[in-house]
């Protein structure tokens, strides 16, 4: 019985794997993207051990063309422009990553209570949920941005605080139609605690959904990042992200296009990486769903 | 149906209501506001007492709100706090400059997408649409801030083509020319930006409509490709599109924030990103309130829109 079960978990995961390296095959800009998004967080990460300065500043050597001493040529006060884009991707790569840890977890939590405890509890939270919804994201955010002095952690505060709504709405669906199986009902016949059902129960089951929201999530935050950057009100020198240097190369974009160009591929490749991301694990967790035909 | 609609009608009220609390709540819990802008370090409290009074702020916090919002709704929007200047007045300005910018790239950019999106469904995991659904894809994840920043470098700069700020010339105002070779640019982000969510989405959703039992019978019938396309799955995939301009009603006024800002057009994405970086609240608020309505009754009319072409909605209402 035993060895039965574990054969057809065994069957059922290499069912994953397989429909996931089946659509990576047809996908060859998925690998490709992936490949880059991985070299992309690995020089984030090791960024600090690498000899490069994001910061020395050399009047003499300003705005030089990509060269071998400067493989993306220097900015107008002659720092090295490929450690600023290095040190660019690690502050909109940290952005996206905590914004998105922050809003999966209010999103989460959000959407199990109100699904979970349903009548007034789920009222009131979903007419807050609506209410935020209503407000266009754009908006929302910039608002919000003044009241906290601008900078890193007010940004990522706010990515995070205002953009939970859609995994909320999508974890109270799931969480709805779960409360009704019967292992939740039995758990709640004998006793167990809401919190203790939540936690080891629900929260486990809508896995898969807080998985891919995650996805889409890190690039949404990203590129709102990036967005709110170049407006002026994100990320404030002499920090930068790829959004500010952006917004700093627009100044002299006539002569050193170089600068307008890099941290913008930069962004595409890591949004694109992570909504193929996003699609592959759909996969992973519903080898069903070949390609996005129920999106 | 009447019944939906009004039941639907009568749900958006309160939410419009607790969007105008929230707001009024964020201004007056702001670090700065209107009387420390009308105030100087200098003057008495007797002076500013007289100042609060003059405008009824020492009245209680509620009655402030109900004259707040009274005033919005007989149009009078209150004044910014760094010119001074009647918002109403501003915004009769502005908004119509930017429905000039997003009305014509909206539309043309849904119908593109009509276009573009059945032809890639139709003819899933071929050529065509391996081209279409993979540009949509790059195309989604382009930042609109970083192609303006492409066509004003490559159109602007290089080739010296168009003008790349404003919407006018100085001492062309009349001019239709002037004004198309300063449309141009924007119009292209624009569009670029609203087609790919588009595209993407009638293309999956012609993709489920072909895989659909009724096509299967339809072809075991002998009709053609074409047939099936314009007779069935068109009228299908049509619907939750239509159902999509009413999500789009709050795009005619802060659908272009970040292309009006780099392109420098006079329209409400300038205005705002000002009043956001002076802490003119009073018209980041009104803002904020008019552009939730109109999400709200887009969504309102995005649902009577559906009630009246869906047949099916129709007879369960």
């Amino acid at each position: 019985m035993m060895k039965r079960n574990e054969g057809n978990k065994k069957k059922s995961r290499s069912v994953r794997v397989d429909s996931v390296l089946l659509s990576l095959k047809h996908d060859k800009a998925a690998v490709i993207s992936l490949i880059l998004l991985g070299l992309i967080i690995l020089f984030a990460l090791i960024a600090p051990f690498l000899p490069v300065e994001p910061n020395a500043t050399n009047i003499a050597n300003r705005l030089q063309p990509p060269s071998a001493g400067h493989w993306f040529g220097t900015d107008e006060v002659g720092r090295d422009y490929f450690a600023r884009v290095i040190y660019g991707g690690r502050v909109s790569l940290m952005v996206g990553f905590l914004a998105m840890l922050t809003s999966l977890t209010i999103g989460v939590a959000v959407g199990t209570i109100a699904g979970f405890c349903g009548g007034m509890v789920d009222m009131v939270l979903m007419r807050i949920v609506d209410v935020l919804y209503s407000i266009p994201w754009m908006i929302l955010v910039t608002v919000v941005s003044i009241f906290l002095r601008p900078g890193l952690k007010s940004i990522i505060l706010v990515i995070g605080f205002f953009t939970w709504m859609e995994i909320a709405r999508l974890v109270r669906a799931e969480t709805l139609s779960l409360k009704e199986r019967e292992f939740i009902l039995y758990a709640e016949f004998s006793g167990v605690g809401i919190w203790k059902i939540i936690i080891s129960h629900i929260i486990p089951s809508v896995f898969p959904t807080i998985i891919v929201s995650a996805t889409t999530s890190m690039a949404n935050a990203i590129m709102t990042e990036s967005s709110l950057s170049f407006l002026g009100v994100g990320i404030q020198q002499p920090m930068s992200s790829w959004g500010s240097l952006l917004q700093n190369a627009q100044g002299t974009m006539q002569n050193t296009f170089y600068m307008a160009l890099i941290p913008g591929l930069l962004i595409i490749i890591t949004i694109f990486a992570f909504n193929k991301l996003g699609n592959l694990l759909r996969v992973f967790v519903e080898p069903k769903i070949m390609n996005d035909e129920k999106e | 149906m009447a019944k939906y609609i009004v039941r639907r009608i009568l749900t958006a009220i309160p939410m419009v209501l607790l969007i105008t609390i929230l707001c009024f709540a964020l201004m007056h819990f702001a670090p700065y506001n209107a009387i420390d802008a009308m105030t100087t370090p200098k003057m008495s409290p007797e002076t500013i007492e007289l100042i609060k009074a003059k405008y009824g702020y020492d009245k209680p916090l509620f009655i402030q709100y109900l004259r707040w919002l009274n005033g919005i709704l007989n149009g009078n929007f209150g004044y910014s706090i760094v010119t001074k200047q009647s918002i109403a007045g501003d915004l009769a300005v502005r908004i119509p400059n930017t429905i000039k910018l997003v009305l014509p790239a909206y539309a043309t950019a849904y119908i593109l997408a009509i276009i573009l999106g059945l032809l890639a469904g139709s003819h899933k995991n071929k050529a065509a649409d391996k081209v279409i659904d993979g540009i949509s894809s790059i195309a989604i994840a382009v930042p609109s801030f970083w192609f303006s920043m492409l066509l004003i470098f490559i159109l602007g700069y290089k080739l010296k083509l168009l003008p790349i700020v404003g919407m006018h010339s100085v001492g062309k105002e009349a001019s239709m020319a002037d004004f198309l070779r300063h449309f141009i640019m924007p119009f292209i982000t624009l569009t670029f930006t609203f087609l790919p969510a588009n595209v993407k989405f009638v293309r999956s959703s012609t993709v489920t409509q072909f895989s659909e039992d009724y096509v299967l019978v339809q072809r075991a019938f002998g009709a053609s490709r074409g047939e099936i396309m314009f007779k069935h799955v068109c009228k299908n995939v049509l619907l939750p599109i239509i159902t999509r301009l009413g999500m789009a009603l709050q795009l005619l006024v802060t659908g272009a924030i970040i292309t009006e800002t780099v392109f420098g057009w006079p329209g409400v994405g300038p205005y705002f990103i000002k009043a956001i970086q002076g802490m003119d609240y009073p018209i980041v608020m009104i803002i904020l309130v008019l552009s939730s309505t109109l999400v709200i009754l887009g969504n309102l009319l995005s649902d009577i829109l559906y009630c009246i072409t869906d047949p099916r909605i129709r007879e369960m209402g």
